[in-house]
Parts: structure tokens; sequence; C-alpha cells
């Protein structure tokens, strides 16, 4: 297989392949949450679950200044490279291109240079974001296997993306096919492992919000 | 598989709800959780991280309750939850754990960890796995009426203390009263003051009000264990007595988890809405004061600090009242760093300070209070929970701390004005 060849193969069937495994698993997983169910409460509510959940969803962004001073590293490193993350995939020109093509809709793209930046800062992040998971004596007993293919999986699309950009070391089409082929690999185990918190951490806010704010709380 | 362990892994299956399995799919094991927590900060043990508390809960949900877990499952892949494993953890979901709900707070995923082990204690009650200390007081709530076997003869000795002490009638078991009133059996016994404070207040605001004699504890021993059905026969006793002397309201005393127990859980328990309201003695105090019905003729002039009991607090939504009394009954009062809802634990609720076992980690999670009073140098301290009082003036005295612990209905009571 030539690398023109790959490209193409890492373009059609594996990214139809990687797709239908993100969709269909997250959908999934979804479900299975939901449909659980929750008893409803019948204590006298003091204040609206629905405005306390819609609270939190938004106020859980910002972190109380106890853990802000207790965990600064934790707080900034994760804004950096989820931020880092967030914008280089919705936001450098050819990936609204990509998404245009498949969605219909266009947003405006940032500056190249900004998303080339910025690639780099959260590759640099990632690296110290491992290099605390594994000296922080709380996070290495926390973590288990997953969490370290969740980071790789995670970091691979940024190098892999920042190779092809800038053509460095390989033909371009194999650059190619490598980026996409990482991001194929990150759909794929995305369902099945704590990526998932990229979608249920807006009903953990809300249920969280929600059960304090019947209680007249604001979680 | 013993049938303990058979009903304590059914116990947690039934307790996965929708928020559970939600919570349990975010974790990204960022661990900001422990330095949430009392227990983790004041030991240093990551074993005390809130959410590895949950671990046999988590493989549970994981196994039963994820397409990918239940083939692992199927497959020998993953690791079935032990009867050893869970008499492992009690010393975290009982020992190490107040459900002070701290963490709650903090987790940047928004997972209610407290909730969970809340729910994680039914199963490990269910298989066995309580500490001993939390069984005895769950046997006298049920047979006697009191975690502390407390008899209606020594209320009614108290009861008597505090018509002598006060020269007001504490009216028991009258018909078509406003008000009843829960006690916690700590008050009874260690802080019985706190009977002639309501009674003088009421008097002086008018509040037309009782004690019943088949229903005055408050706390609830069948929550701090995780036994629903206990629990539910202890709220019922409170509901019965409550629609028999047809009182409009019940209230919950100085006491954190007593309030969450009737007023949160109260009616989720017995499966319906009650027919009265629930109202804790702050919020009472806070609407009487409002009305202009509270007010004092002094007041204190000592530098005071407040407490917040967790779960009226954090938990229980009752912050503002206790700042406005405290306002309205102190020249000084200050906060302490980290206060209101994101106050730190005393260290003993939830159970912890009946379990004999956790006496010493109890007493070594003070030390987080003890660095708050210390940011604000306090001449006394205020609270409104009886259980953490007793625990503030342990630790206090542990740490050759002089300073004393007040109650807030008692600190109102001593300033009443005559008008």
């Amino acid at each position: 297989m030539t690398p023109a060849e790959l490209l193409m193969w890492v373009r059609g069937p594996a990214l139809q392949f990687a797709t239908v495994v993100f969709v269909v698993g997250v959908a999934v997983r979804i479900l299975e949450i939901l449909l659980l169910g929750r008893k409803p409460d019948l204590a006298e509510a003091r204040g609206s679950e629905v405005i306390g959940g819609l609270r939190t969803i938004i106020s859980r962004s910002i972190p109380d200044r106890g853990t802000l001073q207790r965990s600064s590293f934790n707080v900034v490193a994760g804004y950096i490279f989820h931020a880092g993350f967030f914008l280089a995939l919705f936001f450098f020109a050819p990936h609204i291109l990509l998404l245009h093509d498949v969605f219909g809709v266009y947003w405006p793209s940032l500056p190249t240079q900004f998303i080339d930046a910025l690639t780099v800062v959260s590759i640099i992040t990632l690296l110290a974001v491992l290099f605390h998971r594994i000296t922080h004596k709380v996070m290495r007993f926390l973590s288990r296997p997953s969490d370290y293919v969740a980071w790789l999986l995670t970091i691979l699309p940024l190098i892999t993306g920042y190779l092809a950009f800038h053509r460095v070391g390989l033909a371009p089409p194999l650059l190619m096919a490598l980026h996409i082929g990482s991001v194929e690999l990150l759909m794929i185990v995305f369902p099945f492992t704590k990526l998932m918190h990229a979608f249920t951490l807006f009903l953990g806010r809300y249920y969280n919000g929600a059960i304090a704010g019947r209680r007249g709380v604001n979680a | 598989m013993s049938a303990s362990l058979e009903q304590g892994i059914h116990a947690f299956k039934e307790q996965i709800d929708a928020p559970v399995a939600t919570f349990f799919s975010s974790c990204v094991r960022c661990g900001l959780c422990a330095q949430a927590c009392l227990f983790y900060t004041e030991t240093g043990n990551p074993e005390y991280t809130p959410i590895h508390k949950l671990e046999p809960l988590r493989r549970v949900w994981k196994q039963e309750y994820t397409f990918w877990g239940r083939y692992a499952k199927a497959f020998g892949l993953s690791k079935p939850v032990t009867d050893a494993e869970l008499g492992d953890w009690e010393k975290y979901v009982y020992d190490s754990c107040t459900m002070c709900g701290r963490c709650s707070m903090v987790c940047p995923v928004g997972n209610d960890i407290a909730y969970m082990i809340r729910r994680m204690r039914e199963g490990m009650a269910a298989a066995g796995h309580a500490p001993e200390g939390l069984v005895g007081a769950t046997r006298r709530a049920i047979t006697i009426g009191s975690p502390m076997g407390v008899k209606l003869p020594a209320l009614q000795a108290q009861i008597r203390n505090a018509e002598q002490e006060s020269g007001l009638k504490i009216p028991v078991d009258v018909q078509g009263a406003d008000y009843m009133v829960l006690l916690s059996s700590m008050e009874i016994m260690n802080f019985p003051e706190f009977i002639s404070a309501i009674a003088r207040i009421f008097e002086r605001a008018n509040v037309s009000w009782t004690i019943s004699s088949e229903a005055f504890e408050a706390t609830n021993s069948g929550i701090q264990i995780g036994v629903s059905e206990l629990a539910a026969e202890l709220v019922q006793r409170v509901v019965d007595a409550a629609e028999k002397l047809q009182v409009k309201n019940v209230i919950s005393p100085e006491c954190g988890h007593a309030y969450f127990a009737i007023r949160w859980e109260g009616p989720n328990l017995v499966g319906k809405a009650f027919n009265f309201k629930v109202v804790h003695i702050l919020e009472l105090l806070d609407d009487l004061r409002k009305q202009g019905r509270l007010k004092v003729s002094s007041k204190e002039t000592q530098k005071l600090t407040y407490h917040d009991p967790c779960q009226i607090t954090r938990r229980g939504g009752v912050a503002e009242q206790p700042r406005n009394l405290l306002n309205m009954v102190a020249e000084n009062f200050v906060e302490m760093p980290e206060h209101g809802t994101m106050n730190w634990c005393c260290g003993a609720g939830g159970g912890v300070s009946t379990n004999e076992r956790a006496d010493e980690l109890r007493l070594k999670a003070f030390k987080r209070k003890q660095a708050q009073l210390n940011a604000v140098q306090p001449d006394a301290l205020v609270s409104a929970c009886s259980n953490c009082r007793i625990q503030l003036e342990e630790g206090l005295e542990e740490n050759s701390m002089d300073i004393p612990v007040l109650s807030l209905t008692e600190t109102i009571a001593a300033h009443l004005s005559d008008d």
C-alpha cells in the first residue's frame, strides 16, 4: 500500500467505521445512563431543580478559591489543554472545511499561527499532565491503565497534526494519514473510556446542581 | 458467595440510578476531590480520596450497567466484588466519610460523591459490613427509640429541670400546636439547656409548640448506617406523632444529620409527601426575627465565629439564616476562611462519632477545623449541631485550645429582650 493509498483508506472506510463506532457508542452510553432513571423526589422543594442544574453546568467551570490554591496545577493545566484541544479541533481552518463537508455549516477560523502555537502549548501541557499523574501521590494512586491510554490518544492527534502541518520527517500523505488515523483511534476508543466525560459532564453537573438546587443550595 | 454478599451486591444494583451512572461515567481520576476532603488533607493518605471510597460500587455499575462491562464480566475479564473487599472498604465508606459533601462541591465534572456514599452504605449494610458502633446505635434507635438509649423518663426529667430553670411550662402532647419540636438524644443528655432556651424564645415570640412523648428523637441512625427500611420506620414514628397531634410544622433541632434525615430524606423514605412542614430551628428563628417577634436586648461583645454544620448548610440549604441571627446577637461576628457551603466538616458527622474504631482518625480530621480557627482567633465558636459541638469541644480540648463552643439558639435565648 502506497502512502497515497493509505491516505485514501484512512479518509474513506476507516473514517466511516470510526464515525459509526463513535456515534453509536456515545448514543448507547448515554441511553444506558438515562434508562436507569431517577426516582421523583417527594421532599418539598426549597428551590428550583432546573435552575440549579443549569447554573451548575456553567458555574462548575470555575473552581472555588480553596481548590485553586491547593490544586493550581490541575486547574491551570486542565484549562490549557482542554482549550487547546477544543480550539485546534474546531477553529483550525482546514478542520472547519472538513466539518463543513459533513454538517454543511461554516464558522470563522482562528489564525493559523495562533492554532500552531496553541498546539505546541497543549502538547507541552499534556506532557506535564502526564508527569503530574505519575508523580502526584493521589493521581498515581487513582490511575488505571485506561487513563494512560486516554492520555496517549489525546496527545497523538495534536502531535501528528503539528507534524503534518509542518511536513516534518515523512511524506506529506503519510503524515496526513497518521494524523487522521490518530483521530480515528480516539473516536473508536472514546465511548469505552473516561473520554465520555466530554458529554456526560453536562449531565453530571446538571444532576449535582439540581439535587442541590432543590434544597436551595448553589452547587 | 455468601448470602449477605449477594444481598450487598443486590442492594448496590438497586441503588444505581441515572445520576450514579453519570457520575461514574464522568470521573477522569483528576484527584481534585482529595484536597476537598479533610480525611485526606489531614492524613495525606491517598486511600481517603473520596472517589476511591466508591470503588466497589463503581465496579458493580460497570459490570452490570455498561455494555462493555457486561461482556467483560461474561468473559471473566473483570474482577468481581468480594466479601473481603467490602470488609476492607468499611474504613473508607464509614470511618473516613462524614457525608459532608464538600467533595461534591468541587468535582469539575459534577460528581455528587456524598450522594453515592449514602447509596453505597445501603449495600455495605446489606452485606453485613457496617461498623459495630452504628449497628448498636441503630438497634437502640429501633428498640428503645434513641441511638443513645434515652427513654421518655430521661426526657421528662430534663423537661422538669428546664421548667424549673425557665419558670415556664414545657408543653407535651398538646393537640393542634403549630410546631412539634424534635430533639436529639445528644441534646437531651448533654445540652438540655436547649429545651429551656427554646421555651423562653417561644414564650416571648408567642409560638404555639409541643413536644411529643411518642416521637421526640430527631436523629436517624437508619440513614447513617444505610438501611432504608429502618430509616423509614424511624421517620414514620415522627409522621405518626405529628399527624396524631395535628401539628402544622415539625421543628428539627440543632443537629445536622437529623435535619437532612427528616427534611430531605424523610418523605422519600416513607414514600409520600408530608402533610406538615419541616423547618430547622434556625429557619424558624430567622422568620421570627423578620416578623419582629424575636428581639434581643443586648449583644455578645466577644469575637464570635460560626461553624456551619454540613447537613444544615451545604446539604441542607440553611446558610443565610444563622448569619442573620448572628448579626442580630453579636457585635463582632467574623467568618472563617472557607465558610458557608464550602465550610470544612467537624469530622464527626454521618455516623463517624458513633463508630469507636474511627475515634483517632476523627480527632486527626479535626486539625482542619483547628487551622480554620487559628486563622480568625475567635473568643468563642458558635454552631447549631450538638454532634458537631461534642466533636468541637473534644478537638479543642485535645489541642489545648481555650475556645468555648456555643449553641446559636442558646446564645439568642441568653440575650432575649423582655418586650
